[in-house]
């Protein structure tokens, strides 16, 4: 009898697992059906533009679980929303999009993996992936095939590093890490800064040391840095009473959401109240389950995107994405949108189409992103140099009840 | 002033450690098992209470006296269906058997209620200013503080004095002479896991209001840092997980504010080995030869 139970647990302890591998696939196979021949002439046949049934393939690759889990859906939804957007006025010179996209748990092996299913598939333009480590580590494998990628939102310099194919539609970190200096240095002169960011990453690193640098010419005082790695991101009340003591009266967080949602609620429970000043990984923190949003009242963000602006296309964009995904876009989907149309504007203008080579499609986007200028949801007049990287203005915004508002507008 | 609050924060800390500690070492006492899953009845206990305080808008009292109900349950189901059948397998499958029981939790969390981490809503907020505001103590970290000396309190009591209690201690000496003093070593073994996982609720509680972030592994690092604590106050020794954890929060805060943030985890393993090299046994362990 005791056997039998034992015999029953294990067989319930197989099928759970099984079923949590499952899971993790469900909302990358949700997207499209697995096999790309079969997709093919499922498309809908009554389009007349659309030829030879041929469509441009576009991959994406991000986390959908685990701890950065709000960004990759957050770029899943807005490129979701361009190819829909795009597919319904007609497609690329007349070609439909096809797109699927893979998760990665924002992990560089998975990430490898993710990307080798979509060439499979049948991929010929990659966005993303959506954060840095994976980043640079696909970005390798982009470089070998010869296919063209632009990813949404890793930030590092060494994503593009060396790689004439993979571009950026986010500023770089040195960028953020200066841009959030020079910010404060002409709105907050005079502040004490304290910076708490994570030594065994490179995003993290990268800001801090160009904002650092950018700091020393700013009229800015440094008076405390705090570390953490990985394994210590749970507990911040040692580095938070440090930048408490030091007087500091801003502090800097070159960090993603979770961990900063823990600092933002372990200075609310010891009474320390300075301005918390984040960057684009702060982005997505009000998505956080269960955050108690009156944390984050006051929280400055570096973020190229602002939800609450007026031009009309970001507020078809916002409404747009309120109506399907139940909330407001964060600077994520927007450059995952805009990352489609990038990809549009530069197809069109080579004059591509789905029969050319992978390698010939690459070619030609290299081209024509680093002479052409793109307009999009996350600046204007935007421009590639032959690195990959962007040249757009960060903007300052202020969670103030839950949803950002341009510093400009701040009451 | 700074030291002061460190130290604070470093003894609630330990505090935490202490408690998860107890439930490590007191099943080692009695039933000569590392039950590493006891790092993820915590998460459980974590995510049963910020259920039933969000999803089912209970008080929060209730909810911590329903996520320990809930993990005691656990933790009998797990000693009954995991533990039981093995009881005279050699030691080394019981602990692979420990490991596995986390793995099948961690995933089941992940099943149920996802792998993307979740907020959690300290129980109590605010915190207590003194020196004209220069120091600072949430709330929460003076009741972890207390929380632990009723526990340890009520412990120490229990396993003196009461009739149970007093069996429990007669189990850890000599299984088989207890059982022919009639005593039920089944059930004993049983109640071990019922009160362990009922103090790892209690912990995940505390945990969580000090961390502020769940997810399905939130129980892995605090469990192998509990189980540093028992062994290096002495595993098997009640107050030896009590001084263990405190110390070792003590030190973990201490080496992140004056030495290094990032080596504060390799110095409280160092701070381990040394100790085990100088007392075997740990610092309050009993060191048994053992007759070959």
């Amino acid at each position: 009898m005791k056997k039998l139970i034992s015999l029953v647990m294990v067989l319930a302890m197989c099928v759970f697992l099984l079923a949590g591998c499952g899971q993790s696939e469900e909302p990358a196979a949700s997207d499209s059906p697995s096999e790309a021949p079969s997709e093919v002439s499922a498309e809908p046949a009554g389009d007349e533009t659309d030829a030879e049934g041929a469509s441009f393939m576009i991959g994406g690759v991000g986390p959908l679980t685990g701890d950065n889990a709000i960004y990759g859906t957050a770029v899943m939804n807005g490129v979701q929303i361009a190819v829909d957007e795009i597919n319904a006025a007609g497609g690329i010179n007349g070609y439909q999009i096809e797109y699927r996209f893979e998760d990665d748990v924002s992990d560089g092996e998975s990430s490898v993996n993710a990307y080798n299913t979509l060439m499979d598939w049948g991929m010929q333009l990659l966005v993303g992936p959506v954060t840095t480590g994976p980043a640079i580590s696909v970005s390798a494998e982009v470089y070998n095939d010869r296919v063209f990628a632009l990813t949404p939102s890793a930030s590092s310099p060494d994503v593009t590093a060396g790689k004439d194919n993979m571009f950026q539609m986010c500023f770089t970190d040195p960028n953020q890490g200066s841009g959030a200096a020079t910010y404060m240095g002409s709105n907050m002169a005079g502040s004490k800064v304290a910076i708490i960011y994570r030594n065994d990453d490179a995003y993290s690193q990268g800001i801090r040391d160009t904002f650092v640098a950018e700091a020393a010419n700013q009229d800015l005082e440094i008076v405390y840095e705090g570390t953490f790695t990985a394994d210590t991101q749970a507990d911040f009340s040692v580095q938070l009473t440090a930048a408490q003591s030091a007087g500091a009266d801003v502090v800097f967080l070159p960090i993603y959401y979770q961990p900063a949602s823990v600092i933002l609620s372990q200075a609310n429970a010891m009474g320390y109240a300075p301005t918390f000043f984040g960057v684009d990984g702060m982005d997505g923190i009000l998505a956080m389950p269960n955050f108690d949003l009156s944390l984050a009242e006051g929280v400055m963000v570096l973020t190229p995107f602002s939800a609450d602006a007026t031009d009309e296309k970001t507020v078809n964009f916002v409404a747009e994405y309120n109506e399907r995904f139940g909330e407001t876009p964060n600077q994520f989907a927007a450059d995952g949108y805009d990352c489609v149309y990038a990809l549009k504007q530069a197809l069109e203008a080579a004059g591509c189409t789905p029969d050319m080579s992978t390698e010939d499609i690459c070619t030609a986007m290299i081209e024509q992103f680093t002479t052409m200028t793109f307009d999009g949801l996350t600046g204007t007049g935007m421009t590639w140099t032959s690195g990959g990287e962007v040249s757009k203005m960060p903007l300052a915004v202020v969670i103030q009840d839950g949803v950002y508002v341009s510093a400009e507008n701040a009451g | 002033m700074e030291f002061l609050s460190y130290l604070i924060s470093g003894i609630s800390l330990g505090s935490v450690y202490a408690i998860i500690a107890l439930g490590y070492t007191m099943v080692y006492g009695i039933a000569k098992m590392l039950n590493f899953a006891h790092g993820d009845v915590i998460m459980v206990g974590g995510y049963i209470s910020l259920l039933s305080m969000t999803a089912l808008g209970l008080p929060w009292p209730v909810a911590v006296l329903l996520a320990m109900l809930v993990c005691t349950v656990l933790g009998v189901i797990i000693e009954g269906l995991a533990y039981r059948p093995l009881r005279s397998a050699p030691s080394l499958a019981v602990l692979i058997t420990a490991i596995g029981v986390s793995y099948f939790l961690q995933n089941s969390a992940q099943l149920l209620w996802g792998a993307s981490p979740m907020s959690y809503t300290p129980i109590v907020s605010g915190s207590v200013q003194m020196f004209g505001g220069r120091l600072s103590i949430s709330y929460v970290s003076l009741l972890t503080i207390a929380m632990c000396i009723v526990i340890m309190a009520g412990l120490t009591l229990f396993t003196g004095k009461s009739k149970l209690g007093k069996a429990m201690r007669a189990c850890s000496e000599d299984k088989g002479a207890a059982q022919l003093m009639g005593i039920n070593v089944n059930l004993t073994i049983s109640l071990t896991f019922a009160i362990g996982s009922a103090l790892a609720a209690i912990a995940g509680v505390l945990l969580c209001s000090f961390n502020t972030s769940l997810m399905p592994t939130t129980g892995s690092m605090p469990g192998i840092k509990a189980f540093t604590a028992a062994v290096f106050g002495g595993i098997g020794s009640i107050p030896g997980a009590f001084l263990g954890g405190i110390l070792l929060g003590i030190i973990e805060s201490l080496a992140k504010a004056y030495i290094s943030t990032q080596l504060a985890n390799s110095i409280v393993f160092a701070v381990l080995i040394i100790t085990l090299l100088v007392r075997p046994a740990g610092l309050l362990g009993k060191y048994v030869p053992e007759k070959v």
